[in-house]
């Protein structure tokens, strides 16, 4: 993982002392709310319905056990005790105070950590996916070109103004783990057929409330040119992006207006003016990234390690079910990726105490070279976890709380902290989503129903991802009253779909048997060996939303 | 009366801003970019001027003029408005300008040092500004990327 050096220290400690000024000016009245907006936003503090919220940056989802422990140390004493991972691989606190910001901040460069640019018009964390370096259909490892991108993006003078916010993510696999179809842009990372490596620049996707799937603006685009031409493609946007209405600010609008051939035109004719200038990455810069992203020291395999594994499963129905849902294969023999649930019924999606973070430290330390990745599923991966040591972690796993086997399945949801925390939401999300787990709590019924991802949004700024949840709930304002739609068929992997709307909107206490009549639908039309998604793309919408309604009506 | 940073010194400013008519002063004046465009109005030979550009105004029919021009004012409208942080990255790279750049209009102290990075030399600042703007330009002493400079 990624060691900071001489320069990352030195600018997320003059961060920390220009938010540190900026904070004691603004409580002495010598900034206004308004000018210390984008200010406080830029490094990570809001102000939510109960206190203000402080969005602490992963990049691309990468930590470290010792700042697992820095983290678990400051929610205790600066926050409640907990924290919440979020659909863009971050963290936050809940309930730190506003004069205690700057200190956190500190402690946080301690463990070369940092909240610059976690929200704000500017360009966000850059986001990726969690099975990195470990995924055995990796085309390359995508870390150390999001760290290229994290550092080219911090700080950048030109884009800290932007229209509106920009979420970068970058894919490096077969299969999309980083939804980078619905981001601001999308890295592709390609092979020629040499062998050589390529990137596919996709741009104008995004959920929110017009979602939008990202087209395709460069192909192939040689590496040493990712800074340059992203420079030149931000500018357009800076230049030409809607300043007008929030709401048609995003790059999307910009893209959809002009249609994608204008805007690449316009792109690759600024660039003629920036590529090959200083931000163009030389050989040797991106060979020195590289290193600090090499395999840990794998432990050669017993060669019947896995045969002993299929002996351990065969006796255990329980541990053959997390084996089944909450392991993944690896590139190296005789090694899995674990992922550890934070979706056990009765917690909010997402949330930590600080009590577990200290917790996944040590199961880091003990199975899996001291490290995690946070996931835009908000769950915690061990990556390299021994396949001998499989059981044992899954015991520990089980006693600390982390042993849900429901990865990928419908009580795996993704949810926003909705309206018992923020101050955008139009209805709560969480009680939900526990509602939902408390109704579908048969383990074989969730193993029978297979892969199914189900997002819940408070509001349409679908920071719960509802518009590619093969089944979304959105949180509606009727009248003051708290309502939900209810959406299904939308994916956020290569074969992106936007979800569509079964109709009028349900109460909360509706939404869990909807969902049952959802699912009744599925299982009922299925095929063999038909996932909910294909299903559904083979009988449409009509079925589902007949079914729902003629029950309620 | 606004002030300005010049040289990372604070200073009075001199400068006037004149509109579509006025009669022109000697010199310290900043035209409107029609008012340029249409009679290239310059004072005795080497006397300060310059010309003043909002955001979204196309920098194309500005291009063939740029050689006479020794000032280019971008103004900011509202100081959310990141537009003109670009407007200077294309003036200084694309258009190869090597004359003085000046920010104006709605900006504020914990801008300086990004405004300083994308080329702008100088910035029109509220009277209200003081000496510790100046530390503003010096937030930062390394940087990740490389801009105008």
């Amino acid at each position: 993982m990624y060691q900071y050096n001489p320069r990352d220290h030195q600018l997320v400690s003059e961060r920390v002392d220009q938010f540190r000024g900026q904070t004691e000016r603004y409580l002495a009245g010598e900034l206004s709310d308004e000018q210390f907006l984008p200010l406080r936003l830029q490094n990570g503090l809001y102000i939510q319905r109960l206190a203000p919220m402080l969005r602490i940056a992963i990049p691309y989802g990468l930590l470290s056990s010792r700042q697992l422990r820095k983290l678990a140390d400051i929610t205790r004493r600066y926050d409640k005790g907990y924290a919440h991972f979020t659909t863009r691989q971050n963290l936050q606190l809940n309930w730190p105070q506003l004069e205690a910001v700057p200190d956190i901040l500190a402690e946080l460069a301690e463990v070369e950590m940092h909240a610059v640019q976690t929200s704000g018009n500017c360009i966000r964390n850059v986001t990726s996916d969690q099975f990195a370096g470990v995924a055995v259909d990796e085309v390359e490892d995508p870390r150390p070109w999001c760290e290229l991108l994290r550092q080219w993006s911090t700080l950048h003078p030109e884009f800290a103004y932007l229209p509106r916010k920009f979420k970068i993510a970058v894919n490096g696999s077969q299969a999309d783990r980083a939804a980078f179809l619905f981001h601001d842009v999308g890295v592709e990372l390609v092979k020629t057929t040499e062998g050589a490596t390529r990137f596919n620049i996709y741009a104008g996707g995004g959920l929110g409330r017009t979602p939008v799937i990202a087209e395709l603006v460069r192909s192939h685009l040689e590496p040493e040119h990712l800074l340059s031409y992203l420079d030149a493609l931000l500018r357009v946007y800076n230049s030409h992006g809607n300043r007008l209405n929030k709401y048609k600010a995003r790059i999307k609008i910009l893209v959809k207006a002009w249609g994608v051939e204008r805007f690449a035109a316009a792109v690759e004719d600024e660039w003629q003016f920036s590529k090959d200038g200083p931000n163009t990455l030389k050989a040797d810069a991106i060979e020195a990234m590289k290193a600090h992203f090499t395999l840990p020291e794998y432990t050669p395999a017993q060669s019947d390690c896995e045969q002993q594994l299929e002996a351990a499963a065969q006796t255990e129905l329980a541990f053959s079910r997390w084996l089944e849902r909450n392991t993944h294969s690896h590139k190296q023999p005789g090694y899995r990726a674990v992922t550890l649930s934070l979706k056990p019924t009765g917690a909010a999606p997402g949330d930590v105490t600080d009590r577990q973070l200290e917790q996944i430290a040590e199961l880091a330390d003990r199975y899996s070279f001291g490290e995690v990745r946070a996931t835009h599923n908000q769950n915690v991966v061990l990556a390299d976890v021994r396949v001998d040591q499989l059981q044992s972690l899954w015991q520990e796993a089980k006693t600390a709380g982390f042993a849900t086997p429901t990865v990928g399945t419908l009580t795996d949801m993704i949810c926003c902290p909705g309206g018992d925390y923020c101050s955008l939401a139009n209805a709560k999300s969480i009680p939900v989503a526990e509602s939902l787990q408390r109704r579908f709590d048969d383990i074989d019924h969730l193993y029978d129903l297979g892969d199914l991802e189900l997002n819940i949004s408070g509001c349409m700024n679908a920071c719960g991802h509802h518009h590619v949840g093969q089944i979304g709930i959105l949180g509606v304002d009727k009248k003051g009253e708290e309502w939900y739609q209810i959406q299904i068929g939308g994916s956020a992997g290569k074969d992106a779909a936007l979800a569509k709307v079964l109709g009028p909107a349900f109460s909360r206490d509706q939404v869990a048997d909807t969902v049952a009549n959802l699912l009744m639908v599925y299982t009922d039309s299925r095929h063999e060996g038909e996932s909910f998604l294909e299903t559904y793309r083979r009988i449409g919408l009509a079925p589902f939303k007949e079914r729902v309604y003629a029950q309620v009506n | 009366m606004p002030k300005l940073i010049e040289n990372s010194l604070l200073c009075e400013n001199k400068w006037q801003t004149v509109d579509d008519q006025q009669p022109l002063p000697d010199s310290h004046y900043l035209l409107p970019l029609e008012r340029w465009l249409a009679n290239r109005e310059m004072p005795s030979e080497g006397l300060p001027f310059g010309v003043i550009i909002d955001g979204d105004q196309s920098l194309e029919a500005l291009q063939d003029t740029l050689a006479d021009l020794p000032l280019i004012a971008i103004r900011f409208p509202k100081f959310v408005d990141g537009r003109g942080f670009s407007t200077a990255r294309l003036l200084r790279g694309r258009h190869g300008y090597n004359g003085e750049l000046r920010a104006c209009g709605d900006i504020f102290r914990d801008q300086l040092q990004f405004l300083h990075r994308c080329g702008f030399d100088s910035f029109e600042v509220p009277e209200s500004a003081g000496e510790d703007w100046l530390d503003s330009l010096k937030d930062f002493s390394a940087s990740y990327q490389a801009a105008a400079r």
